[in-house]
């Protein structure tokens, strides 16, 4: 199904919902709005239960016999764990202030992607199952019965959410959907019902490392090749490190940046920048092939795939032993990596004492912020180099570029990660203008693509979903001419592209350290003709 | 519908009181009875549901962060929305508790063509919503004169704040007011927004007209069916001494007002009323942003099966010696005599 004109999507957004009531509005999969099912091969790689060949446009799903227990079970379990879970089932006044936040909502009119609805969804469940209220009353306390119609429903629009946490940031009680949806994928991964654009990338992260399956070999092989553009566009050939016991730190980014375009660009600048250092300074940054991917798509499946995926950091790191580790630039990782990581590993790797409390051996800078975990963000670590006058920058060689930056949800609402990317725009830019307040930091717009939505077969959603963050794009485009957008996330690097090619033709999309990249003047290097793309330099155009 | 049988569950219960403490004369039903048993189901209720979410452990720390982090030096924290440390979670929660700070974000989106989205602020459901609760409060703390004596000298003051305006007798107090227009809005934003219309459940209607109906009928017992004042303390001084009793010349009024806010009471622990203590449990709203600087412990922590170093090694080794990279266990055999 072809996605329709971006005039004609825009003029079939209809925020009126429906005259009936949802719970009698039965739930109808749309092409182009959902991601194909989970490949069982895949489910099988990481050991998830009921594997099986189904097709969500079919009738007969192919439950397990005792779904429902599983189900119930489920979530008796997981509201034992988790105090987020049950408050957020009780508390919710549906004020309805998170309504109109959700891109998704904002951009397809379906009422079941307000937050407050998507959540309903589960509750009216855990209310039917769980309260007394809903058992003596049913549909008049908000109650319904758990049927496979509402397994499917719940297939369909907790894989229509990104997490990216917007709707939480506008709560009176902070309910947080993502976190609804989270818990709801992990029961719905209890019946075998995945996307395969997440269950394939985690069969492979936990095999090979990463989630395009990419194994070492290759991995060197694709970095190696940026080296050659590299060393074709400034003369310097960086030589970067693999597996390399003793290195002062380990580097993990999304394997996103080894392999798609625009992310590869700022894997060249990362290449270039720890260059630079080793040149300059003696840093040694070492690269891993066994921990190749920043971006944990367990975290898409279940906190404990998110646990399975992500002991491969500091394992890692321990078995290389490096003083502490650097983190590329990504959405999600950097949530698992703020808020989940240190508190996970504990019975998989101990105390963090065989990491040293981050410093920056450049600048003496201490990462107070970081000091637990051990981890900082590349971003952190760029800006606190730049901060010292320890870069070479030259910002005239992104004058070409006129900026706005997107902030990445997750490292946004999830860490309060604002400035730092902002003082790298302005240090390597000569241009550069925010959108407007309601949709930039923590008010920020997701992608359209989050949380493994990312697949080709749900274009119309992220074009759907892409529509506030581009709609914003669009107002500097108009007013201040931004042809550049900056993220700090590989999914963004990923979806970004195509929703700006969709509603802001003429704007592209940049990682930081592709500016960092083109901006900074590596030592003997030659007179650079190009920039990282491979595009003229401003004023070398006619050569 | 949703909205009107609500309405006509809160009349039934109007006439539940109407019938019972009026026709059938049952005072001590209606004026000690049920009012105990409420402040107990209320009470123990409450406590449970807090206990109850108390139970469940935090296991991760997920606060949504609305503003800069703790950072470099030269960056400056947004020390409430993004707090690091226990002060500032306080601070946060105080101003999400005393003045909703997270509703006073709210903006609305609208499409225009263009194409176009606009986002205008919408402070409206704030300022209702604020207007409310502390109404609400103010008359729930003026009652406290009905149940002390001496009445201390705040309730007294509150009283007279409240009536300050002093517009006929008995003067006029401004919560009451407040509250009729703020449950009015509430209530007609349910109705007149299509969104917030096709969200709402019955659960979120009732509350609405109960509180309205309490409300209301207190207003008619003070300004104009009059119910002896005397006789009214003289009962709730009987209940909070544990000494209950019936005096004569409490008007049926005073029964069905009475009979409301006994329903409210038990109501409140079973539903979405709960907001009010769930708002201190929040996860995303109560905890510092610190993890990265504190290790916290996940109390059900377990071990997860992984594929380790080792067995990655095993699997690629001979694809890493040919392409350079680093073992720990040579090949058995070197990699030309494979072949």
């Amino acid at each position: 199904m072809a996605t329709p004109k971006p005039q004609e999507l825009f003029a079939s957004i209809n925020h009126r919902p429906p005259k009936k009531d949802w719970m009698d509005v039965p739930v109808e999969i749309k092409p182009g709005r959902y991601c194909y099912a989970a490949n069982p091969k895949s489910l099988e790689a990481v050991g998830m239960p009921h594997a099986r060949q189904w097709n969500p446009l079919d009738d007969d799903w192919k439950l397990p016999e005792n779904w429902k227990e599983i189900i119930i079970q489920g979530i008796r379990e997981r509201l034992e764990k988790f105090r987020s879970f049950k408050v957020f089932m009780d508390i919710c006044v549906r004020c309805g202030a998170c309504a109109d936040k959700c891109h998704y909502f904002i951009g397809s009119g379906d009422p079941k992607n307000m937050p407050v609805l998507r959540a309903e969804l589960l509750r009216s469940i855990y209310r039917g199952e769980f309260t007394k209220a809903g058992k003596i009353l049913g549909r008049f306390a908000g109650a319904r019965k758990l049927t496979p119609e509402v397994i499917k429903e719940w297939w369909y629009y907790f894989f229509q959410c990104s997490e990216c946490r917007r709707c939480s940031v506008f709560c009176p009680y902070g309910i947080d959907t993502a976190e609804i949806t989270i818990l709801g994928r992990e029961l719905l991964n209890l019946l075998g019902l995945n996307i395969d654009w997440i269950a394939t990338p985690v069969a492979n992260c936990y095999r090979t490392g990463n989630h395009l399956g990419i194994q070492p070999h290759a991995f060197k092989d694709m970095i190696d090749f940026f080296c050659d553009d590299i060393e074709e566009i400034t003369g310097i050939r960086p030589e970067p490190s693999f597996n390399k016991k003793g290195a002062d730190i380990l580097f993990i980014t999304p394997s996103g940046d080894v392999f798609a375009d625009p992310g590869t660009y700022t894997c060249m600048g990362y290449l270039m920048l720890f260059h630079y250092l080793k040149e300059e300074y003696g840093l040694e940054v070492t690269w891993s092939t066994y921990a190749s991917e920043g971006g944990n798509f367990g975290f898409f499946t279940s906190h404990e795939m998110m646990k399975r995926l992500n002991a491969k950091m500091y394992l890692e790191a321990k078995r290389l032993g490096v003083k502490w580790i650097l983190g590329g630039e990504c959405g999600h990782m950097w949530r698992v990596i703020h808020q989940y990581m240190a508190t996970m590993q504990q019975d998989m790797v101990g105390d963090l004492d065989f990491l040293e409390e981050p410093v920056s051996p450049i600048t003496g800078t201490k990462f107070e912020n970081a000091k637990a975990t051990k981890m900082v963000h590349i971003v952190e670590f760029t800006a606190d180099l730049i901060k010292h006058g320890k870069l070479k920058l030259d910002k005239s060689r992104n004058d070409n570029l006129i900026m706005t930056f997107h902030d990445s949800c997750n490292p946004s609402r999830g860490m309060g990660f604002h400035e730092e990317p902002r003082y790298i725009i302005k240090n390597t830019c000569n241009h550069f203008y925010d959108m407007p307040e309601n949709t930039i930091r923590e008010q920020t717009f997701c992608c359209g693509g989050g949380a493994g939505l990312n697949a080709g077969e749900n274009e119309e959603l992220r074009m759907m979903g892409g529509l506030p963050r581009a709609n914003a794009v669009k107002y500097v485009h108009e007013k201040y001419g931004v042809n550049m957008l900056g993220c700090i996330c590989a999914i963004d690097r990923a979806v970004l592209p195509n929703s700006m090619n969709y509603w802001v033709p003429g704007v592209q999309v940049t990682g930081l350290h592709e500016l960092v990249g083109n901006a900074l003047v590596l030592p003997g290097e030659q007179e650079r003709e190009t920039n990282l793309r491979g595009e003229p330099l401003p004023g070398k155009e006619d050569i | 519908m949703k909205a009107i049988y609500s309405l006509f569950l809160v009349f039934a219960l109007v006439l539940v009181a109407l019938l019972g403490a009026g026709a059938g004369g049952m005072h001590y039903l209606f004026g000690v009875i049920i009012p105990y048993v409420a402040v107990v189901l209320f009470v123990v209720g409450f406590v449970l549901r807090v206990i109850r979410w108390g139970k469940s452990p935090v296991p991760f720390r997920i606060p949504t962060t609305c503003g800069q982090e703790f950072s470099l030096p030269w960056i400056k924290q947004n020390k409430i929305d993004n707090p690091s440390t226990t002060w500032g979670v306080i601070l946060r929660m105080f101003f999400e508790v005393v003045l909703f700070r997270s509703l006073f974000r709210n903006t609305k989106v609208e499409l225009h063509d263009g194409p176009k989205l606009a986002y205008a602020s919408n402070k409206w459901l704030w300022l209702f919503a604020l207007l409310f609760h502390y109404s609400f409060l103010t008359i729930f703390l003026r009652h406290m004169r009905f149940f002390t004596e001496p009445v201390p000298g705040f309730f007294q003051m509150l009283d007279s704040i409240d009536g300050m305006l002093q517009i006929g007798a008995p003067t006029l107090y401004l919560t009451d007011v407040v509250i009729v227009v703020a449950v009015t809005y509430l209530f007609m934003r349910r109705v007149v927004n299509p969104q917030v219309r096709y969200v709402s459940l019955p659960a979120d209607y009732f509350p609405l007209f109960l509180i309205l109906g309490i409300v209301l009928s207190g207003i008619f017992m003070r300004y104009f069916i009059k119910t002896d004042i005397v006789a009214v303390k003289e009962l709730t001084m009987g209940l909070v001494t544990f000494n209950p009793k019936v005096p004569e010349g409490v008007g049926t009024i005073f029964y069905i007002h009475v009979f409301l806010v006994s329903v409210l009471l038990i109501y409140f622990p079973l539903s979405k009323l709960m907001h009010m203590g769930g708002v201190f449990l929040s996860p995303t709203r109560n905890l510092a942003n610190n993890s990265r600087m504190k290790t916290h412990v996940n109390p059900w922590n377990y071990p997860v099966k992984i594929h380790t170093y080792e067995a990655y090694e095993d699997e690629f080794r001979e694809r890493m010696v040919e392409a350079g990279l680093p073992v720990e266990k040579p090949l058995e055999q070197p990699v030309e005599n494979k072949e």
